[in-house]
């Protein structure tokens, strides 16, 4: 496919990567930083799924397209390209960061900047990338425009999953919608999440375009989701990507995932999707090994200089909070308690 | 003399909320060419094309993309075909919604109407009054309005409002209500109304409810010459909780009147408050009425005694009065 053949595609194949390589790097660190305590509340990795993340956000353009990443999406964060320092800064509970220690973790973004915050209520993001395009498309602005949004496997079994894709379909949006099926929901295996073979045939019900794909693999998740993103820009409207792998880690850094089945590891949707991309990028000739060496020691570097920010950076204060729910300030009468 | 109606005020409101500003736009199931099971966008769809969407019955997606609209700087106004529907919705309102401002600092100018209360034959699924509930969330705006000038002046304040509101109108008030046009002392959201000025107690009501406080005040008055003030909250969240005590202060006895279940609520908000506030004021303790703890029966004759009705308020008063 021409995305991996010429020099426009080799920059983009290389960027995924650097997007993959610099998540691992931020998110292994983040997870030291919670075994040491030093992290309130949870830490959420996407260790495994940074293949199909950071394929989906590198066909985005920030200031013009729509990205409510997921849980699981640091790559795909980081590819769009959100400041380190909103990731470090929102686990840190910094006063400077985007939710201003108001929310922590994943729970971040920049809504004005075409990045929803997400919310912990798996599959609300559908419809609110939906209705983010369909504003584009009421002021005339939406052409050209893509929203994406990841949920996993565990969200197909929503009501928000179905609503929201059968919104998308109803009104023809340029909606791309992966799904991570990396094997778990929490702790629940897909034999009790869903009865279907394949995900992906949900498609079909909903009349919307269906792509699966290996998540293990770099170089599929480039080019089915250049593919998927390219039929949404054109008009082909709402687009269903399935891309199976395994979470290479616990739900959240609480969990040591005793409950994944050793055979599923030792399968092909264990494999790491990094050290997979690695060797695409090498064997590919996208990358020296040496320079991949020099990304991941420039990526080290970055993400200190995030944290060490970060670290130093003022607590919120509940005495200079101005505790505002409301945006409309009729202060005589809201608030008045 | 021509008369309009309260879903006549909420129809103009409509219009001219979409006639003012281009970014405002309907959506909700059947509220094209149908019009809406009321019939409050009839004729819009064609006077504003591509500003007036009909929805697929989904309301979870339908608050998420109105949301996901209004974050994006549209003004949506998002018809539940009956608020009892709302709950499908409830995720996106109050999660989404309601902390998104707090969150974020990125507003939400979103309005949800709520055709709410019941009627004569709705029952259990199509008669709710869900304001308690979401007055309960912080970041949203719940409004009751209680007469046709009302019902216009707040949805077009509410339509301009950057906050998400919950928009509470009465499907009793409907067509029952008339008035003769849709002026009327013009009141921010937030400022409760005395309806009916009076000494001996105050009754505070809201939505359909200050209608029958109004007629058990008549009542009262017909009979015994008892001077009842009646006190309109007009939004329930923000209380006005100022012009509550403040007529307290005057009557010192109070009775609240709800059409919500009993347990919680606007009603209790208010008698906790007044409590609280104007404990040195009463000269009797606070009462509340609302309906009966039971889902809302179907037969016109389990539902009207099921909810307050001007016997059971003045029965309430009588024994407020002679306490």
């Amino acid at each position: 496919m021409e995305i991996l053949s010429d020099e426009g595609g080799r920059r983009h194949v290389r960027s995924v990567y650097r997007a993959m390589l610099t998540a691992r790097v931020l998110e292994n660190k983040l997870g030291s930083l919670y075994k040491a305590g030093k992290i309130v509340g949870g830490v959420y990795l996407g260790k495994g799924q940074e293949a199909v993340s950071a394929s989906l956000a590198t066909c985005l353009e920030k200031g013009r397209d729509v990205f409510a990443p997921l849980i699981r999406d640091q790559a795909g964060r980081t590819a769009f390209g959100e400041d380190l320092l909103d990731c470090t800064r929102t686990y840190l509970g910094s006063v400077d960061g985007p939710m201003r220690g108001r929310d922590g973790n994943i729970h971040r973004g920049r809504p004005a900047e075409g990045m929803p915050a997400m919310i912990s209520h798996l599959g609300a993001s559908i419809s609110l990338v939906s209705g983010m395009l369909l504003a584009k498309r009421l002021k005339g602005t939406l052409d050209g425009v893509v929203g994406a949004t990841c949920i996993g496997d565990g969200c197909t079994s929503t009501g928000s999953f179905h609503e929201g894709l059968n919104t998308a379909a109803v009104e023809k949006l340029p909606l791309v919608l992966t799904v991570a099926n990396n094997q778990y929901a929490y702790s629940t295996p897909n034999v009790h999440q869903f009865a279907c073979e394949r995900l992906v045939d949900k498609a079909v019900g909903y009349g919307v375009r269906g792509h699966q794909v290996d998540g293990t693999d770099m170089l599929a998740c480039v080019e089915v989701m250049y593919e998927a993103v390219e039929r949404a820009r054109a008009g082909e409207g709402p687009q269903l990507v399935v891309a199976e792998m395994l979470r290479l880690t616990g739900h959240g850094e609480h969990d040591d995932a005793f409950y994944v089945d050793a055979a599923i590891k030792q399968s092909g949707v264990g494999r790491d999707c990094l050290e997979v991309g690695r060797k695409q990028m090498v064997d590919g000739g996208f990358a020296g090994g040496d320079e991949i060496d020099t990304w991941q020691e420039e990526a080290a570097q970055t993400v200190q200089q995030a944290l060490a920010q970060a670290q130093k950076e003022r607590s919120p204060d509940p005495y200079q909070d101005d505790w505002q729910a409301y945006a409309t300030h009729l202060s005589t009468y809201y608030n008045q308690d | 003399m021509s008369e309009v109606t309260y879903i006549d005020a909420i129809h103009a409101a409509l219009d001219k909320a979409m006639a003012d500003d281009p970014g405002v736009f309907l959506y909700g199931q059947d509220i094209g060419t149908f019009g809406g099971a009321f019939k409050a966008t009839k004729g819009l769809v064609g006077k504003y094309p591509g500003r007036v969407l009909d929805a697929p019955i989904s309301e979870d997606a339908m608050a998420g993309v109105a949301i996901g609209a209004a974050i994006e700087g549209a003004r949506p106004v998002l018809e539940m075909q009956f608020a009892d529907f709302s709950s499908v919705a409830f995720n996106q309102i109050v999660n989404q919604a309601a902390t998104h401002y707090y969150r974020t600092g990125v507003p939400v100018p979103l309005t949800v109407r709520l055709p709410s209360g019941g009627t004569p034959g709705s029952g259990p699924f199509h008669s709710q009054s869900m304001e308690s509930i979401y007055a309960h969330y912080p970041g949203l705006v719940v409004v009751t309005p209680a007469t046709v000038a009302d019902a216009y002046s707040m949805l077009l304040e509410s339509i301009e409002l950057d906050d998400p509101v919950v928009f509470c109108e009465h499907k009793f008030l409907y067509r029952w209500l008339k008035s003769e046009n849709f002026d009327g002392d013009a009141l921010p959201i937030g400022k409760a109304r005395i309806t009916r000025p009076g000494k001996h107690a105050t009754v505070v009501a809201y939505s359909a409810m200050v209608h029958e406080a109004v007629r058990a005040a008549e009542i009262l008055h017909a009979e015994g010459g008892w001077e009842i003030e009646v006190v309109d909250l007009r939004s329930v969240k923000p209380l006005d909780t100022d012009t509550v005590v403040a007529s307290v202060a005057r009557t010192g006895r109070l009775l609240v009147v709800g059409e919500a279940f009993p347990w919680g609520g606007v009603t209790a908000e208010v008698v906790s408050r007044v409590s609280a506030d104007g404990f040195h004021l009463l000269d009797a303790p606070p009462v509340r009425l609302n309906a009966r703890d039971t889902p809302i029966p179907y037969h016109p004759k389990l539902w009207s005694s099921h909810r307050p009705t001007p016997e059971s308020i003045v029965h309430e008063l009588l024994k407020l009065l002679n306490y």
